[in-house]
C-alpha cells in the first residue's frame, strides 16, 4: 500500500491576534504548526500501513521552513518526505495548489491512497483535496470520520455529513479528506524522532515536477483577492447589572425578539 | 511575488502597518517581505512612492468571456429535503441577476423531488433545471458533479452558487476544479461591482479575524459556496412565472466510483446548527453531562439547537457535529447563548458572526464577553434554571 499525505504548515491560530489598534493580525510569535486536520489525515496513513503493510510519504507545499512539518510527520511514523518549495508557487489559490500538488505526484510516482486534511486552518476552504483528486482523476470521499474495514482493495468508511452520515465505498486509487473525530494522532516516538532528525527530504522545484508556469502561483490562480479589510465591529456592547435576578430579567427583556 | 523597489523604498513602514498579516517588516530603512505574504496587495495601496509590486506571470485571459450569461444557484436536495439555504441562495441570486440584468436559473438534483421544482420558481427562479433520476437519490460526488459540470459546460451562466454545507463544500471544489474556475469558499457577502459587471465575493478568513474580498476576471464562470443564514429568502409568490426543463442525465455521467452502502439519517438532537436561529451553545464549565443536560433544558425551553465547544465533545457529552468553531462549524444565528465557555480564540472563530451573543460564566475575566453583547457573570447553576423559569414565563405570556 503506498500512501501520500498531503500536510500544510499554518500559523496556529491560537496565537493569532487582531491588534485592536490597527486592526490588522498581529503575528509575532506566532509558532507555525502542522494544520491539525492532517495530523489525524497521517495517522490514519499510518495505521493503515500497520495494518496493510506498504509506505507513507508525507507531501507539503510552502517555503523551506515547511519542511519542519514533514520533520514532525517523520516522527509520527511516516516513511519519506517531499516538499515542493519555488518561489514562483507564491499566491497559489486552491485551484494552483491543487494542479501543483498533482504535478509533485506524478513525480513521486504511484500511490494507492492519498489523505488530506479536511481543510486547512488558515485559508478555511476545504477545496485542495477534492481539486487534487479531480486533477489526479481517482475519486474521493469527504470528511471521513470513520474507517470501518480496509483491505487490499478497497475502503468503507463513514462520510460525515449535515444531517447525519453515509457509509460509503472505494476502491483504490482514492482520495480521502479527514475531519478529526477519525482517530487520535499519537505522540511522535523516541525511534521516530531519532529518524526525523537524520532524514534528508526530497526538495521539488516548479522545473522538477514539470509545471507550466501559467498553471501556478498567482498566474495560475483562477481567484485573485482584492481587498482585505477587518470584520465590522460589534454593535455596542449591553452592561447588565443588578442581582442575577435583575439582569435575568433585562436578558430576557432584550431577547423577548427572538423567544 | 511581491517585489519591493529598493531604490524607491524610504522605509516609513507604512506598509509594514497595513499589512493584515504582519508579514511586511523595515530593516535598515527598506521593507522586506517574509513568507506570511499571501499577495493580497494592501501594502500596494498603501504605499505613497510606490515601491512595492506585485508581479507574477500574466494571467492568461479565457476567450469566451462573454459569451457566460446568467445566475445559478445549485439547489441542495437530499433525503427528500430541499436544504433551507437553497433558497436563502435563490433570494440572493435573484439580486445579482437583476444587477446584471440576465436571468437567475435553480438546478435540481436528486430523485422524488415532486413539486420542488414549481417551489423554486416561487422563490424566485426563472428556470429550473430539473435533473430526477432513481440513480441520483444518494448524494455523490461524482454523479452530482458531473451532471453539474456538463449543464454549466452547455448553458455557460456566468455566475454558480451552492451552500458551503457538507455537499457543496464536498463537491462543488470537483467541479469547479474541472472547470478551470475560480470558487471562493464560505461566503458571507455577494455584490456586483458596477464597473465590470464581476462578482465581488466577501468571506472571512483566519477563523474570522480577517474579511478578504475576492474576484475572478480572467475566467467564468465565477463560483461560490455561501453560507447558511447569511442571505434573505423572497417571500414566496406562487403567481411567479417560470420554465420547468427537464433534463435527462447521459447515463455515462451517473456512474460512481463511491458506493454508498448507506445513509444514516440522524432523527433528534441532530438538527443542523448552521440552520437554526437560536442556538445554545455549552462548554466545560457545566462541568460533566449531567450538568451538561441543563444546556439542553434551556434550549428546548425557547425552541433552540445545541451547540458546543470542542472541550465539551472532547469529554462526551455530546457529539463532533454540534461542536462550534475553527475545527467544528461555522454558525451565525440570530441568537447565541455562550454558557460556560471560555471564549478560546478557536471557539470564537466559529460563532463571532451570530447577530446577538449571549454569555454567561463566572470568570468576569473570561474572553468570551469580549465578543458578547449581553453578558452575566455568575454560577450556570444557579443561572440557568432562573433563566428557563424566566423565559418559560414569558412565552407564556
Ligand atoms: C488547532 C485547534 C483547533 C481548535 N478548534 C476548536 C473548535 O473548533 N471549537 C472549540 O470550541 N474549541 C477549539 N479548540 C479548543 C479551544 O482552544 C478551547 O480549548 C476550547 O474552546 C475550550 O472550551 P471551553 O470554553 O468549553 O472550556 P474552558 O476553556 O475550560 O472554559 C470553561 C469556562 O467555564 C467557566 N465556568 C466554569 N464553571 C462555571 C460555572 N459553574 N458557572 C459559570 N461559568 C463556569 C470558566 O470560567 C471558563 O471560562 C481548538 C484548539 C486548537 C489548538
Ligand atoms: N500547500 C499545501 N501543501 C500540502 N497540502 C496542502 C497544501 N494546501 C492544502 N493542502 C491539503 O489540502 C487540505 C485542505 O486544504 P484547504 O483546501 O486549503 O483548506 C489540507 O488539509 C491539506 O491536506
Amino acid at each position: 500500500m503506498k500512501i501520500i499525505v498531503c500536510v500544510k504548515q499554518v500559523p496556529d491560530t491560537k496565537d493569532v491576534r487582531l491588534d485592536p489598534e490597527t486592526n490588522t493580525l498581529a503575528r509575532e510569535g506566532v509558532q507555525s504548526i502542522m494544520n491539525p486536520y492532517d495530523q489525524h489525515a497521517l495517522e490514519e496513513a499510518v495505521r493503515l500501513k500497520e495494518q496493510l503493510g506498504g509506505e507513507v510519504t508525507v507531501l507539503s507545499m510552502g517555503p523551506p521552513q515547511a519542511v519542519e512539518v514533514l520533520r514532525q510527520a517523520i516522527s509520527c511514523g511516516a516513511d519519506h518526505g517531499v516538499l515542493v518549495s519555488d518561489r514562483s508557487f507564491a499566491g497559489a489559490d486552491t485551484w494552483a495548489t491543487s494542479y501543483t500538488l498533482a504535478k509533485a505526484i506524478h513525480k513521486i510516482g504511484g500511490f494507492d491512497l492519498i489523505l488530506c486534511g479536511k481543510q486547512a486552518i488558515d485559508g478555511d476552504t476545504a477545496q485542495v483535496g477534492p481539486g487534487l483528486a479531480m486533477q489526479l482523476e481517482i475519486p474521493f470521499v469527504t470528511c471521513v470520520q470513520k474507517v470501518r474495514e480496509a483491505n487490499d482493495h478497497e475502503l468503507v468508511m463513514e462520510r460525515m455529513m449535515d444531517d447525519g452520515y453515509d457509509v460509503v465505498a472505494v476502491s483504490y486509487p482514492a482520495l480521502l479528506t479527514v475531519v478529526k473525530d477519525l482517530n487520535v494522532p499519537r505522540i511522535p516516538s523516541l525511534k521516530g524522532k531519532m529518524k526525523a532528525k537524520k532524514i534528508e527530504f526530497t526538495v521539488l522545484s516548479a522545473a522538477d515536477i514539470g509545471a507550466d508556469s501559467a498553471c501556478i502561483g498567482l498566474a495560475g490562480s483562477p481567484t485573485q483577492v482584492v481587498n482585505v479589510f477587518p470584520p465590522p465591529p460589534r454593535a455596542g456592547r449591553a452592561i447588565l447589572n443588578g442581582t442575577i435576578d435583575e439582569q435575568i430579567e433585562q436578558l430576557v427583556e432584550k431577547l423577548a425578539v427572538y423567544l | 511575488m511581491l517585489i519591493v523597489d529598493g531604490k524607491l523604498c524610504i522605509g516609513c513602514g507604512v506598509c509594514e502597518d497595513s499589512c493584515p498579516f504582519g508579514a511586511i517588516e523595515v530593516v535598515d530603512g527598506c521593507a522586506v517581505v517574509g513568507d506570511a505574504c499571501t499577495l493580497c496587495g494592501s501594502c500596494v495601496e498603501s504605499c505613497e512612492v510606490e515601491a512595492l509590486k506585485i508581479e507574477g506571470g500574466e494571467k492568461s485571459v479565457q476567450a469566451d468571456l462573454e459569451s457566460w450569461v446568467g445566475v445559478w444557484v445549485y439547489c441542495e436536495f437530499r433525503a427528500g429535503v430541499l436544504a433551507p439555504v437553497s433558497l436563502e441562495l435563490l433570494g440572493a441570486g435573484r439580486r445579482l441577476a437583476d444587477a446584471r440584468g440576465v436571468p437567475l436559473s435553480a438546478v435540481l438534483i436528486g430523485s422524488d423531488t415532486g413539486d420542488t421544482a414549481q417551489r423554486l420558481i416561487g422563490y424566485g427562479a426563472d428556470t429550473v433545471y430539473r435533473i430526477d433520476d432513481p440513480s441520483l437519490s444518494y448524494f455523490s460526488d461524482e454523479s452530482y458533479g458531473a451532471v453539474l459540470t456538463d449543464l454549466i459546460k452547455r448553458h455557460k451562466p456566468e455566475i454558480v452558487l451552492a451552500g458551503a454545507t457538507a455537499i457543496g463544500r464536498s463537491f462543488i471544489p470537483g467541479v469547479a476544479n474541472t472547470l478551470g474556475a475560480g470558487l471562493t469558499a464560505d461566503c458571507t457577502q455577494l455584490d456586483i461591482r458596477a464597473a465590470d459587471g464581476a462578482l465581488l465575493q466577501t468571506r472571512p478568513a483566519f477563523g474570522g479575524n480577517i474579511m478578504a474580498t475576492i474576484v475572478c476576471l480572467s475566467s467564468r464562470p465565477q463560483m461560490a459556496t455561501v453560507r447558511p443564514k447569511v442571505m434573505k429568502e423572497l417571500d414566496f409568490d406562487s403567481a411567479r412565472q417560470g420554465v420547468i426543463i427537464d433534463v435527462t442525465p447521459d447515463p455515462a455521467l451517473l456512474q460512481s466510483r463511491v458506493r454508498v452502502l448507506e445513509s444514516v439519517v440522524f432523527e433528534q438532537d441532530n438538527v443542523n446548527i448552521q440552520e437554526s436561529d437560536i442556538l445554545v451553545a455549552g462548554g466545560r464549565g457545566m462541568d460533566n453531562a449531567k450538568g451538561f443536560e441543563l444546556i439542553r433544558e434551556l434550549a428546548s425551553s425557547m425552541d433552540a439547537a445545541v451547540a458546543a465547544s470542542r472541550a465539551v465533545v472532547d469529554a462526551g457529552w455530546i457529539g463532533y457535529p454540534h461542536q462550534v468553531g475553527q475545527t467544528g462549524k461555522t454558525v451565525a444565528p440570530k441568537l447565541y447563548i455562550a454558557c460556560g465557555i471560555s471564549g478560546a480564540i478557536q471557539h470564537v472563530a466559529g460563532m463571532q458572526s451570530s447577530e446577538t451573543i449571549v454569555a454567561i460564566n463566572r470568570d468576569e475575566n473570561a474572553p468570551i464577553f469580549a465578543v458578547a453583547d449581553f453578558g452575566i457573570v455568575g454560577d450556570m447553576y444557579e443561572i440557568i434554571p432562573k433563566l428557563i423559569n424566566k423565559i418559560e414565563g414569558q412565552r407564556r405570556s
